[in-house]
């Protein structure tokens, strides 16, 4: 018996490194260059380009920043995300030392909790604390009064406090997760070994654990603060009202009417910078002192026995829950089932209105939502394909300087989702693609903002797979196409699926790189809500943005089921 | 016509050079093991064997055909080739079946005869009963049988086999190892075989090439590597010989540590530095000063370790060098005595200059 053996021809010997895979390389460069450097280079180039005749001027930067009260946007914004990242602090690090290194009780249920923050979108968010926390209506305010007896409550969510409150529970998860992902490589015999030194428990953790976090706990600061400045649905919603500006508020009255977005271009720089340089600062802290990930195997790990203080951390987790999950997500499901919010919780009040009439009666919010999910959709897969091919280039070795490929990935990751907005606004919205008011050009821009998360979860698949079983493939006769969709295709299927849904729910709810490049056919959910609230309709909003989470609880049940139940809060999510 | 023929082959990585002008020639049905320690060029070796490296400089052909040089490269699926790798790399979301019927199914075979063949060749493996498990329900063992059917059933023309036993326990290694050599004989491929054991290569090659550094130090059948070790490193490396240091005195005699000792292997040049070798199981110890004195040492037991089957001796010359001897268990001598060493000349064997 024999078998046909492919032939051993010398047509098939392939010179000098030339073959397909430089094809591919050329073709997957070609698309990063449209998705990444383009719209970088139009936004650079545009903040001097004059708004009329065209030509290079730097009239723009001094338009934008000419009047004080736009250097004082961006003061405030850095104020902002000092004081969010401060705040959002004091919240993760005792959650995450309970979470991973205690016997606090209900560690899971702190998790879940921390997860329902994760998924709330800052503009639900801050919607909620106008409910809360409004002047005089807010439900807080309500109860201070009727407990007090007083005349108006404390709270005033449209002040610079309020906006930092909200922002910082509603980012508090990024610290959260990085500080958990150190924590759990500390192992036991770390602490022990200063335990058997004569410290006791607090000294230890003040002396060994802490510092061993400290990077991590750094890191997640840094990415805080850039969430704070780079944020605008909430601080549309309550700094507007109460009459301060931020960066990216200021930018979007730049793109009010008249449309400037050469001006916008010029404001948006200083905004760019700060995020460049705060990224760099941070790789290099978690580079240099990221001591805790060369230990490798984290040995084993007992958690500390806090005595009846574990119920005080057990309380502390459930103040931060009821500010960021339960008193929000009560007072929305209230909104939302109410004739009136205001009229509070009577029989009478409760309706199912408010839902009727968002999915079927309100001309375009459903068509948001639907909007929203096949966007979120269509970039989740765009980025995946994308970076898990540039992954694979790049992870063996398959062309010279593939490191460029994988660095174009990564790089959106420094660009604010308002800034990223105006670039490709700037690069694609005039003809020849005239591409504004699309879906198209939501679809590319939403691709291009989570490309770096799909790079990260595609190169991080590809080096845990062993370059032996592909090897296999070819030596039994396979081309490189086979083993690809034989062998890696269904190896990495989870890790892919796992990919595509942590594009995929927070593409769902997308607003700031959206509310540039919407049209009126294009609106998106998020977009939608954000109108509601300029209405004041809070009633609809609720019942639309509860309709938005309602609709993320499947995949989140996918991805728990296929990845294990702290998906969402792995490091390589954010 | 050799069968696989290497030639001048180098391989560079940077400034290092993992693999330094290595040739070989195999003829159909040749059984080769490159041996060596970590690190001395033997997996690179094989890779470019396969095609998944090309070499720096040199050629390798196969049939008389080139295959690989530095600017051309078969790709790895069309040279009718198997590998066994280190890690196996049984693809863990397809059946044994699947795993083993793969290379047929490239091969465009049809469905019946497929199955024909997985069978076949599972039964050749004694793995029949196991075709429907998956990979993660199989032993160290059976994956290892696994890649071995998977290899064999595409009946390549040349085997590769990249450390294939490293992972196992020592049974099985043995085991194993009698298989890979059972198998070979019985479909008569070409082999080549990676690993750092020597008792594996012993075991189961014709040929031996012993790799140092990207070098090869001796290519030759295991007796011969044995017996006749052309280097030190050789030597050493293969059944952990003794090595000696003297000059010699004419073509087969040299002096060693005040004595003068016969020598076999190669002629001598007069006056010239001269290293020996012998091994610890031919040497013989004895406490009392022998009749006549040829070819004997003397020396001091610095250490000796009871092994059950045998005594380790560690002794240690009038020069300070220090060797190890086999003795017979209820020969026991304490440390800090006088012994008296016979080296028999045919054992004693002078190493090739460097």
């Amino acid at each position: 018996m024999t078998v046909a053996a492919p032939a051993l021809s010398s047509s098939s010997v392939r010179v000098g490194g030339w073959d397909a895979t430089w094809l591919l390389w050329i073709a997957i460069i070609a698309v990063l260059l449209f998705l990444v450097v383009s719209p970088f280079v139009y936004l650079v180039v545009t903040s001097f380009t004059a708004e009329h005749t065209g030509g290079f001027t730097f009239s723009n930067y001094a338009v934008a920043w000419g009047r004080s009260r736009y250097v004082e946007a961006l003061f405030n914004s850095l104020r902002l995300g000092a004081v969010s990242a401060g705040l959002a602090g004091l919240f993760a690090i005792p959650l995450a030392w309970g979470v991973s290194r205690t016997n606090m009780p209900g560690r899971g249920f702190v998790r879940m909790l921390v997860l329902a923050t994760f998924i709330t979108p800052p503009y639900t968010g801050a919607v909620a604390w106008i409910l809360l926390a409004g002047p005089n209506a807010g439900w807080l305010n309500r109860f201070y009064m009727f407990v007090t007896s007083a005349e108006a409550g404390p709270f005033n969510i449209y002040s610079f406090t309020g906006l930092a409150v909200v922002i910082a529970l509603y980012s508090f998860p990024y610290i959260f997760i990085f500080t958990t992902a150190a924590l759990e490589l500390v192992s036991s015999e770390m602490e022990d070994a200063a335990n058997i030194l004569g410290a006791g428990t607090w000294r230890t953790m003040r002396r060994v654990t802490l510092p061993l976090a400290l990077p991590a706990i750094l890191g997640g600061l840094i990415i805080c603060f850039l969430e704070a400045i780079a944020l605008f649905g909430a601080p549309a919603m309550i700094a507007i009202p109460a009459r301060f500006n931020v960066v990216t508020t200021q930018l979007f009255q730049f793109f009010g009417n008249p449309v400037r977005v050469e001006v916008a271009a010029a404001y948006a720089m200083p905004l760019l910078g700060v995020t460049v340089l705060l990224i760099v600062m941070q790789r290099l802290i978690m580079r240099r002192r990221g001591f805790v990930a060369l230990t490798g195997k984290g040995g084993e790990r007992r958690p500390i026995r806090l005595g009846h203080w574990r119920w005080a951390m057990f309380g502390y987790a459930m103040f931060v829950a009821a500010l960021s999950v339960f008193l929000p997500y009560l007072f929305l499901l209230q909104a939302a089932f109410a004739k009136a919010w205001g009229r509070g919780f009577a029989l009478d009040n409760i309706s199912f209105r408010n839902f009727h009439f968002v999915l079927f009666e309100h001309a375009t919010a459903a068509k948001s939502v639907i909007n929203s999910f096949l966007y979120a959709g269509a970039s989740a897969t765009a980025a995946v394909i994308l970076t898990l091919g540039v992954a694979y280039i790049v992870t063996r070795r398959l062309v010279p300087f593939a490191g460029i490929l994988g660095f174009l990935c990564i790089a959106p990751f420094v660009i604010p989702g308002v800034v990223l907005a105006i670039g490709f606004y700037a690069a694609y919205a005039p003809p020849p693609l005239a591409l504004y008011g699309t879906a198209l050009i939501l679809i590319l821009a939403f691709t291009t903002r989570f490309l770096p998360i799909g790079y990260v979860n595609a190169s991080a698949a590809l080096r845990s797979l062993n370059p032996e079983m592909e090897e296999a493939v070819r030596v039994l006769g396979g081309s490189r196409l086979t083993a690809l969709r034989r062998v890696v295709g269904p190896l990495l299927k989870r890790s892919l699926l796992g990919a595509w849904l942590l594009i995929f729910i927070p593409a769902t709810r997308e607003l700031s790189s959206a509310i540039f490049l919407y049209g009126p056919n294009t609106k998106v959910a998020s977009v939608m809500i954000f109108d509601m609230s300029e209405e004041g309709n809070f009633e609809y909003l609720a019942a639309l943005a509860l309709i938005l989470q309602l609709l993320i609880l499947p995949l989140l049940w996918i991805g728990q089921k296929a990845l294990g139940r702290d998906f969402m809060l792995r490091r390589t999510a954010t | 016509m050799s069968k696989l023929a290497l030639r001048n082959v180098s391989r560079r990585y940077g400034a290092v050079e993992a693999v330094a002008d290595f040739s070989l020639d195999l003829v159909q049905g040749e059984f080769v093991s490159l041996l060596g320690p970590s690190g001395c060029g033997k997996t690179t070796t094989l890779r470019m064997i396969a095609g998944f490296m090309p070499p720096s400089t040199g050629t390798i052909e196969m049939d008389g055909q080139q295959i690989s040089s530095a600017s051309s490269v078969v790709p790895p699926e069309r040279r009718r080739m198997s590998m066994i790798f280190q890690s196996y790399a049984i693809w863990p979301n397809m059946t044994v079946g699947e795993n083993v019927g793969f290379g047929l199914q490239v091969r465009k075979l049809s469905r019946a005869e497929i199955d024909r063949r997985v069978d076949a060749i599972l039964d050749v493996v004694q793995m029949r009963g196991l075709k429907a498990r998956y990979p993660a329900e199989l032993s160290g063992g059976q994956q290892q049988r696994v890649a071995l059917a998977r290899a064999i059933v595409v009946e390549p023309e040349v085997l590769l086999l990249d450390e294939p036993l490293s992972n196992l326990d020592a049974n099985l290694r043995e085991e194993m190892r009698f298989e890979i050599r059972r198998l070979h004989d019985r479909y008569r491929y070409t082999t080549v075989y990676v690993t750092h054991d020597q008792s594996e290569a012993m075991t189961t090659a014709d040929l031996i090439a012993v790799m140092n550094h990207g070098k090869v130090e001796q290519l030759a059948p295991p007796e011969e590597i044995y017996s006749h070790p052309r280097s030190e490193f050789v030597a050493r490396f293969i059944g952990g010989a003794n090595i000696l240091r003297g000059s010699a005195l004419d073509e087969a005699r040299v002096s060693v540590a005040g004595s003068t000792l016969r020598t076999t292997g190669r002629t001598l040049t007069a006056g010239k530095p001269v290293a020996l070798s012998v091994r610890q199981h031919e040497i013989v110890l004895a406490a009392g000063k022998p009749q006549s004195g040829d070819n004997h040492l003397n020396a001091v037991v610095t250490r000796q370790v009871f092994l059950g089957s045998a005594r380790d001796y560690t002794v240690a010359l009038d020069d300070k060098t220090e060797l190890r001897v086999t003795a017979p268990p209820g020969h026991n001598i304490a440390p800090g005595e006088r012994v008296w060493l016979h080296l028999p000349a045919e054992q004693l064997r002078a190493l090739a200059e460097d």
